[in-house]
């Protein structure tokens, strides 16, 4: 036997499968199925941690998920370790390692339960008011103080080394919750042929037949039916049985997160296995038969180690075997936690007194009670508790005075009753409704395609419940499109547990004018007095006593406390309770780890790495890269010894000497067809389109409708109908984007179209005097002269014997080309290149000193010399922009008046008088160096570098009216120093472009 | 996560396959660079922002590609209707319900 | 000039093997692929060039006895693939108006095959893939985890996933994930 309060007999485990677990530094027997609380207890452990603002002992409150005390570190090893892990909830594994929280240096001795001898000072809205003054103090003395006081466990330092998945999921029906009537809806739509998903978060279904073991379903134990259920809905191939998985999040349309957790029960599980599953289902229709939670009875003490909800005792004793103390005391105001005490009872365990509040229990219960010899105090209280560690006493009176008695006890057991669980309901934007009659919040309309069954929708009563569920499991299937056929008869379905009786608010002795210790919100150390607290300090809203005393929030989201803390607030407010309303239920309903809802997006999935075809190349000749947007881009090629401002000039000073190859694949490219393709294009640029002869290309500029710089690119017209657009790289989706706006909505009447084929080019620019040297005997079909083939022009033929788009072109200043192959021939191309180029003397350059060859030359990169707020005449290039044409996109927006008024900064080169000084990109400038602080910023610097050619440091930048100023000095302040810059124009070499024609 | 019906794939898709791409029925000046400042600027600048129901363009950009218009309800989060670009304006009303309807069609 | 060597072909995913119990993972062949934009009312005579019957209902292909597919992916767009013969010459001297763009090197495809194909490939797709709505010769663009991909389902188990080529490492590692929990 696995525990010395393990009853031989009771529970559904079987004994002689035992487990060994770690909880702090002692090793203790489990049994297979056990959870890690139902393991503890077995071992007679109620103490498992302490709680988050007073450090008081805390033990398990509960049997499920609505734990909010027993929150555990659990792991397997050093990296897999998850903090605030519900003791009642994860189950026991082979070897599984557990320690308590927030406790220091031990858990039976802990410094910070100092805060509970304070805790007069520590009432609800303590830190806001206490902490403000000095305010230099918050950031410096208390903030770091209170952070490490505070907080939940702590946190893995380790990289996760588990792997997660997703699954998007479609069904007919999903039922959220395999409980009786989530079973029976699940078996009804089934039936009727529907698809179906039933998810519950326990390991097993069978939801309150954990407990309740007097509950009878078709002549079956009810227990034994839920599982007769299981098997069958597993055995059907339209049915996915999830157990093990939580419904975290109701979302738009029938969307629903399901997190299943895999691996966490496994003492070894397979490394194939993910940890954890996430499941985005989108469902026709939804059944939420989430059920009902028990909740306990707030009265002074009521945290103590040892008192629990009576249903979470049941289940310890009839589900796991195990007995939560051997004298146990009940106090309710339900009756189903008679039924607890008849089952303790009747296992052998002492109960020595029933304690209801309610004057005149049930004459039945009342009657049992004492056939089964326990004494009885009806309309009387638990006024307080005893006991450090773990409780050793109740004291029972009358709330309006008189005798009490003490009652030695070492467990409490408790209920007030039950709440709905309309989270899932809540979650789906529909808007609970209370029910004065039964007293609790129930589903109103449905505003999605789901409905509620059982007792999440207030219905108590089994059989009903059941039949309930199967008629709404068959409407179902019928509504999600199934031709269903006749609903299945209802079982029937008794039970001997009531579930009558319900208190909401603070108990006897607890009540407005007491100073007692009575938890509404175990996890976050939340007491009725502090719910009063709030409201006389003002917070008349829900919402608001929420955030100032904090119930309800964190793990457990007020599971057990809302209701509690609501009916406070309604009390002290002197308002109906509906009338305070409830605070929202957000998703995640319990914790979801990180992992889970990344799953596969990290490492090389956290986002894509696109390699252009020449990448390998690269790699092999040692090039360093540079992320531009997810592409990868050769930066630059450092030969031995060399850094990267060593390589940067070589590889400048050698494609004006000799000649060098560049990958240019990542440009943007878009094929333009169709009979108006120059229409559009017109349309489009700002240039003109019209005159561009068949075998020419244009630089042309893009706008927005606003008249700023969008894009720029050289377009070459191959046919009358067809032209090869180029884009920037990080402008190819939205210049497509832009274009199908356009194209589609506001000239829809254009007989063109638009295809991307950024990726169908590999493009090899090879650029200096001796390109054409280079290409020339490797291409076919084309006359590569300077007269057949100018600068500015396209053709096609074949260069290694595929095809090419051959452009020549220049992005350097230099003479060159811009090879356009098929992308999987790219690398072959370049490798025929290469040879040819690298006995010349030719170079591999990268982006850097692409780069620096553009600016000398004054070539604008869009986004970095503009940044969206920069007109065609900012940038100088008012020469791009046709002046006779009636329309094009901006051209009404450069028009306006700010865009067209003097003052407006103007891209200019600049100069430093110190020619070895390189500005750094982003300074900004001024004209008067002498000015106080905050000097009058008239521009900044666009693009710096150290140019090899120039021998100098080169620079543009945008400056207000620059144009106007050449020859000016302006200045550069920087932390150290002031740099003296002189203003010229953008060209800094071959200002008269003769190298482009050689 | 949203579905949506595009028009032209003719059932509901994952939003995550769309993108919004602002108000609609917005048109574009046929004259527009003979148009006054302040035509350009309610053209350009002014939007809608409505609380309830807004015209919208979308794009099933990962789907079809193509551009089309949607009625949607900002307060329910839900599309009322959805038709293709260049199809006149949809009419909607509000039902007793709060539910909004598109104008004439059949319940 | 006569001995210029002819240019080796290197597909993107060339030598990749994957998969897991359930399902393999295989690069596709070389193809021929082509962009067809076509107005529908005049899809007729294109078709009658291409030798297959340009599907028109969204969401469909269509493919000849040559092997030679066709996916609608859009009202006036078409993918058009075949391992043999180039579309490209079948419309060269067609007078429809129509624009015809080459993409064979633009995409490439990863065929995911077996018992667990439709679960690895709706791992990461957002759209339902069901025999219900998504029956054997079912074509769509959309997305896959982050990119964008067409999904073919070319028999009962068998899918195809055309992406652009610097994003089939993305979904060749993203299917090789899913692959592993395929049979959940």
């Amino acid at each position: 036997m696995s525990g010395a309060n393990r009853i031989k007999g009771k529970g559904r485990l079987t004994p002689a499968k035992t487990l060994r677990f770690k909880f702090d530094n002692r090793i203790l027997t489990a049994v297979e199925g056990d959870t890690l609380a139902s393991a503890l207890l077995a071992n007679g452990i109620h103490l498992t941690g302490r709680s988050f603002k007073y450090h008081r002992p805390r033990g398990m409150l509960s049997a499920g998920p609505e734990e909010p005390n027993a929150l555990m570190d659990v792991g397997r090893d050093a990296v897999r370790r998850t903090p605030n892990i519900r003791a009642t909830v994860q189950e026991v594994y082979d070897g599984m390692q557990t320690r308590s929280q927030n406790r220091w240096p031990s858990l039976a001795f802990d410094v910070g339960g100092l805060n509970n001898l304070a805790s007069p000072f520590f009432a609800a809205g303590f830190y806001y008011k206490t902490f403000m003054w000095p305010k230099a103090a918050w950031k410096k003395i208390y903030e770091p103080v209170i952070r490490a006081a505070a907080g939940l466990g702590v946190a893995p330092s380790e990289p996760d080394p588990d792997h997660y998945s997703n699954h998007f999921a479609h069904c007919d029906v999903l039922v959220i919750g395999g409980g009786a009537t989530g079973l029976s809806a699940a078996l009804a739509a089934a039936h009727a042929g529907a698809q179906v998903i039933l998810c519950d978060e326990q390991p097993e279904t069978g939801g309150a037949f954990h407990h309740e073991t007097d509950a009878t379903v078709d002549g079956q134990p009810g227990w034994d039916w839920a599982q007769a259920v299981t098997a069958e809905l597993r055995a059907m191939d339209n049915v996915r049985v999830l157990t093990r998985t939580t419904a975290f999040g109701y979302q738009a349309q029938n969307h629903v997160g399901l997190v299943e957790r895999v691996t966490e029960h496994l003492a070894n599980p397979d490394p194939s296995l993910p940890r954890e599953r996430l499941w985005q289902v989108r469902a026709r229709q939804v059944v939420i038969a989430t059920g009902a939670i028990e909740r306990h009875m707030v009265f002074a003490n009521n945290d103590r180690p040892g008192i629990m909800l009576a249903s979470a005792a049941r289940t310890y004793l009839n589900h796991f075997g195990v007995a939560v103390g051997a004298k146990v005391g009940v106090y309710t105001a339900c009756d189903s936690a008679w039924n607890a005490a008849f089952d303790l009872k009747q296992a052998g365990v002492s109960v020595p007194a029933i304690v209801d509040v309610r004057p005149d229990p049930d004459p039945a219960l009342v009657a049992r009670a004492k056939e089964l010899g326990i004494e009885v105090f009806a309309g009387q209280s638990v006024l307080d508790t005893s006991g450090k560690l773990r409780v050793k006493s109740m004291k029972v009176g009358k709330a309006s005075g008189g005798s009490t008695r003490d009652i030695a006890v070492d467990a409490l057991i408790m209920s007030a009753g039950w709440t709905p669980s309309v989270h899932m309901y809540s979650q789906s934007r529909g808007k609970v409704v209370w029910d004065e009659e039964s007293k609790r919040f129930l589903p109103g309309r449905n505003v999605q395609d789901c409905v509620s069954v059982g007792a999440c929708n207030g219905v108590d009563d089994l059989a009903e419940a059941i039949a309930g569920a199967m008629k709404a499991g068959h409407e179902a299937a019928l509504s999600a499109g199934v031709e269903a056929g006749k609903p299945p008869a209802a079982p029937d379905a008794e039970t001997q547990t009531s579930w009558a009786g319900s208190m909401m608010g603070s108990a006897g002795g607890a009540g407005p004018d007491t100073t007692v210790k009575a938890f509404v919100d175990f996890q976050n150390d939340v007491t009725a007095k502090d719910i009063r607290l709030a409201v006389r300090e003002g917070m008349h809203s829900i919402e608001h006593v929420k955030r100032f005393t904090t119930n309800g929030m964190a793990t457990d989201q007020g599971k057990t406390s809302n209701i509690h803390g609501l009916a406070i607030a309604a009390e002290m407010l002197d308002k109906p309770l509906p009338q305070v309303g409830l605070t929202t239920f957000r998703s995640p309903y319990t914790p979801v780890t990180f992992g889970a809802i990344v799953n596969h997006s990290r490492g090389a999935l956290f986002d894509p790495t696109r390699l252009t075809p020449m990448h390998g190349w690269e790699e092999t000749q040692g090039a360093v890269f540079e992320d531009v947007g997810q592409w990868k881009r050769a930066w630059y090629y450092p030969r031995a010894g060399e850094d990267m401002h060593q390589a940067v000039n070589r590889e400048c000073r050698t494609v004006r000497e000799v000649a060098g190859m560049f990958d240019a694949s990542t440009l943007g490219k878009i094929e333009v067809v169709g009979p108006d393709a120059a229409e559009f294009l017109n349309l489009m640029y700002t240039n003109g389109w019209d005159k561009l002869e068949p075998g020419r290309c244009k630089y042309g500029i893009m706008l927005r409708e606003d008249g700023f710089i969008y894009d720029d690119g050289v377009v070459g017209r191959l046919a009358e109908d067809r032209f090869h657009v180029t884009t920037t790289t990080g402008g190819a989706p939205r210049v497509m984007h832009h274009m199908e706006d356009y194209l589609q909505t506001e000239f829809p009447h254009l007989k063109v179209w638009l295809t991307s084929t950024t990726e169908q080019w590999a493009v090899i620019a090879v650029q200096g005097p001796k390109a054409r040297e280079i290409i020339a005997p490797l291409v076919e079909d084309i006359d590569l002269s300077n007269e057949a083939m100018p600068h500015m022009s396209v053709r096609e033929g074949k260069i290694s014997g595929v095809p090419t788009r051959l452009f020549r072109m220049s992005f350097t200043g230099e003479a060159g080309f811009e090879v356009n192959v098929p992308a999987d021939y790219g690398k072959a191309v370049w490798k025929a290149l290469w040879e040819r180029a690298e006995p010349l003397g030719a170079c591999a350059y990268g982006t850097e000193t692409m780069h620096v060859l553009r600016a000398e030359k004054g070539y604008i990169i869009v986004g970095q010399d503009t940044d969206g707020t920069v007109t065609p005449d900012d940038a100088g290039l008012n020469w791009a922009v046709a002046k006779k044409k009636a329309d094009f996109v901006g051209i009404r927006g450069m028009k306006r008046p700010d865009l067209v008024a003097s003052g407006r900064k103007q891209l200019v080169g600049l100069v430093t008088k110190d020619p070895n000084t390189v500005l750094e990109e982003g300074a900004q400038i001024v004209a008067d160096p002498n000015q106080t602080v905050p000097m009058t910023m008239i521009g900044h610097v666009t693009s710096s570098y150290w140019s090899e050619n120039c021998g100098r440091s080169i620079a543009m930048g945008v400056v207000i009216d620059g144009r106007s100023i050449k020859g000016k000095t302006l200045y550069v302040p920087m932390p150290d120093k002031t740099i003296e810059v002189e203003v010229t124009d953008t060209v800094f070499i071959d200002k008269e472009g003769v190298r482009l024609n050689g | 996560m949203l579905l949506i019906h595009c028009p032209y794939c003719q059932e509901e898709r994952p939003e995550l396959e769309f993108r919004n791409t602002g108000e609609a029925h917005i048109e574009r000046p046929k004259d527009i660079a003979g148009i006054s400042d302040e035509e350009f600027e309610k053209f350009f600048f002014i939007r809608a922002n409505p609380k309830g129901v807004t015209y919208e363009r979308w794009r099933h950009i990962h789907g079809c590609a193509r551009f089309f218009n949607a009625v949607r309800d900002t307060v329910s989060d839900r599309f009322v209707t959805t038709y293709k670009a260049g199809e006149p304006r949809a009419e909607v009303e509000r039902g007793d319900d709060g539910v909004l309807t598109v104008k004439g069609a059949a319940q | 000039m006569a001995d210029i060597a002819h240019a080796n072909r290197i597909e993107p995913l060339s030598g990749r093997v994957g998969g897991a119990a359930g399902v393999s993972l295989t690069p596709a062949g070389a193809a021929y692929r082509v962009s067809l934009r076509v107005d529908p009312a005049a899809a007729k005579t294109v078709s009658k060039k291409l030798g297959l019957e340009l599907p028109m209902t969204p969401k469909t292909s269509v493919q000849n006895d040559k092997g030679r597919l066709a996916a609608w992916l859009g009202p006036d767009e078409w993918l058009i693939i075949d391992e043999n013969a180039d579309p490209l010459k079948d419309l060269e001297k067609i007078t429809t108006l129509h624009s015809a763009v080459d993409i064979s090197h633009r995409n490439t495809a990863v065929l995911v095959s077996g018992n667990g194909a439709r679960a690895t490939v709706q791992s990461g797709c957002p759209q339902n893939l069901s025999d219900r709505v998504f029956p054997v010769g079912s074509a769509t663009r959309t997305v896959m985890g982050k990119i964008e991909v067409v999904i073919i389902r070319t028999g009962e188990d068998d899918y195809r996933v055309e992406c652009w080529r610097s994003f089939s490492d993305y979904a060749f590692i993203l299917l090789s994930e899913a692959a592993r929990d395929c049979l959940a």
